[in-house]
């Protein structure tokens, strides 16, 4: 995520067809259905990574109930999904949040996201699951007055960073890899976490290491209790170790404790929410306002299963509307992928 | 068959009826108790479902495994008695089993 997040851009805004809002499964596969009918699609999640929760929550978990693959992992459907959308050249914004969407008027529509990429569209195809991926947030006292002065959950800008005393929490890549990245950086660097082993990749934990061995960083065992400073501005935090309380100074503080799925944004979109889900038609999938659509997990309607084998089904109804809003005036032939030569030319099969 | 106690942080307790079999998480699901969010559904992927283990049954319990323990790294205020609730398997032995539910998953 933190390659992804600093690749800001703020170029010309992109046209295209469709923008899917998250790469989790269902929005993979609205990939494929809407290439079938030679809608061009860009597709944006604020993961590094595609196959949303199955990627991400259950990456080796078996699944049992994807029709024709009797077993499969979360990471195999998604690499398979990968696989069979590969025909149609979606373009991937990863590690990117789509912020707002605002009606342009005569069935336009504008997206935009954290990083400032801009997209105009005819449709758009809210597959976002339980929301959008987000860092946890350590409940600590008073912690929401430093978000965005003193404590990030993400690096945007190394230069935050220099001269500075900067706390990292945390044992896995990301926390290994800012303790690597900001270290030459920082004015002094401390490496928290609440054992003294770490989930990261081997020659990353080395590293640190190294550097604890040269007294250029320090390495702590213990937890995060309280913060202290004020105006947003953080001058120390207190930490449980094994052999009581300490007070470590601090201007900065990096807390990794993995992330959890908000809402986020799609909250702000103005459209009808029902419990954080939103209503569709089941025909379309459409949600009240044309050229909005919305599939898996965050959709609802009368006898909704939350299932991938649901989303896939709900793709293929929600392709043929967007097809008419894409294509006006068109007429849409059935066709079957097995026996259709121009299906087949897409899929670069025949 | 076990009954299982759940002590919230302001000590209200809700004592469950869990089944062999499931797991401590589910039993806590089930029956509405406040607290264990268990967000990823038991796949040890969340450590929304932290529970500290009354000092009495830890033995009982037994620690968490590696990959427990690696999980617990993601969760907040983490002490000796700390486990992941979808990561124990109920049995007649944890018959009276105590867990506390933590000030916040996260
Ligand atoms: C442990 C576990 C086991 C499961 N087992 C099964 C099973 O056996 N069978 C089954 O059918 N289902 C199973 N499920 C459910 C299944 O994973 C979901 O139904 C499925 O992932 C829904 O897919 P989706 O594409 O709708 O959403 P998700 O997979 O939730 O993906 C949504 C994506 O949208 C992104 N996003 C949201 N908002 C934004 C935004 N504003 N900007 C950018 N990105 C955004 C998110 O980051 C996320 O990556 C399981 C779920 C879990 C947790
Ligand atoms: S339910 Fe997610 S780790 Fe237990």
């Amino acid at each position: 995520m933190a390659e992804g997040a600093m690749n800001g851009s703020t170029g010309a805004p992109v046209e295209t067809d469709a923008v899917i809002v998250g790469a989790g499964p269902v929005g993979l596969f609205a990939v494929f259905e809407l290439g079938l009918l030679d809608i061009k699609a860009h597709v944006v999640d604020i993961l590094d990574k595609p196959g949303g929760q199955c990627a991400e929550l259950y990456p080796e978990k078996p699944i049992y109930d994807i029709p024709g693959l009797p077993i499969v992992t979360g990471q195999e459907l998604t690499d398979r999904l990968m696989t069979q959308i590969k025909p149609f050249g979606a373009t991937f914004h990863l590690g990117h949040r789509v912020d707002a969407l605002e009606r342009l008027g005569e069935g336009r529509f504008r997206l935009v996201t954290d990083a400032g990429t801009q997209f105009l569209t005819k449709v758009v195809v809210i597959a976002a699951g339980g929301g959008s991926f987000t860092p946890k947030r350590p409940p600590l006292a008073g912690i929401e007055a430093y978000e965005g002065k003193s404590v990030f959950y993400s690096v945007r800008r190394i230069e935050d960073f220099r001269g500075k005393d900067v706390l990292i929490v945390g044992g896995g890549d990301s926390a290994l890899d800012w303790v690597l990245n900001l270290q030459p950086v920082a004015n002094r660097l401390t490496l928290l976490h609440r054992r003294d082993e770490f989930r990261g990749a081997p020659h990353s934990v080395e590293k640190m290491r190294s550097l604890v061995a040269d007294k250029k960083m320090d390495l702590r065992i213990g937890q995060v209790t309280a913060l202290h400073g004020d105006n947003g501005a953080l001058s120390a935090a207190t930490i449980r170790a094994k052999d009581g309380e300490v007070r470590i100074d601090c201007s900065r503080l990096l807390p990794f404790f993995g992330l959890t799925m908000k809402l986020g944004p799609v909250a702000n979109w103005g459209l009808n929410l029902d419990e954080n889900l939103i209503p569709v038609d089941t025909e379309k999938f459409q949600t009240s306002e044309a050229g909005i659509f919305a599939v898996g997990d965050i959709n609802t309607y009368p006898g909704k299963l939350k299932l991938i084998l649901s989303g896939f089904h709900e793709v293929a109804l929600m392709a043929q509307a967007a097809y008419h809003i894409v294509y006006p005036g068109k007429k849409l032939l059935f066709q079957y992928t097995t026996s259709s030569s121009s299906l087949q030319k897409k899929l670069g099969v025949s | 068959m076990a009954k299982i106690t759940f002590i919230q942080p302001d000590g209200t307790e809700q004592v469950v009826d869990a089944e062999n079999g499931m797991t401590v998480m589910e039993a806590a699901k089930k029956n509405l108790v406040e607290g264990i969010e268990a967000e990823c559904g038991g796949a040890c992927a969340c450590a929304t479902c932290h529970v500290f283990v009354d000092e009495a049954w830890r033995e009982k319990t037994g620690g968490p495994s590696e990959m427990e323990e690696d999980m617990l790294d993601f969760a907040f205020d983490v002490r000796p008695s700390s486990r992941l609730s979808c990561q124990i398997k109920v049995t007649d032995a944890l018959d009276g089993l105590i867990v506390r539910v933590p000030e916040k998953q996260f």
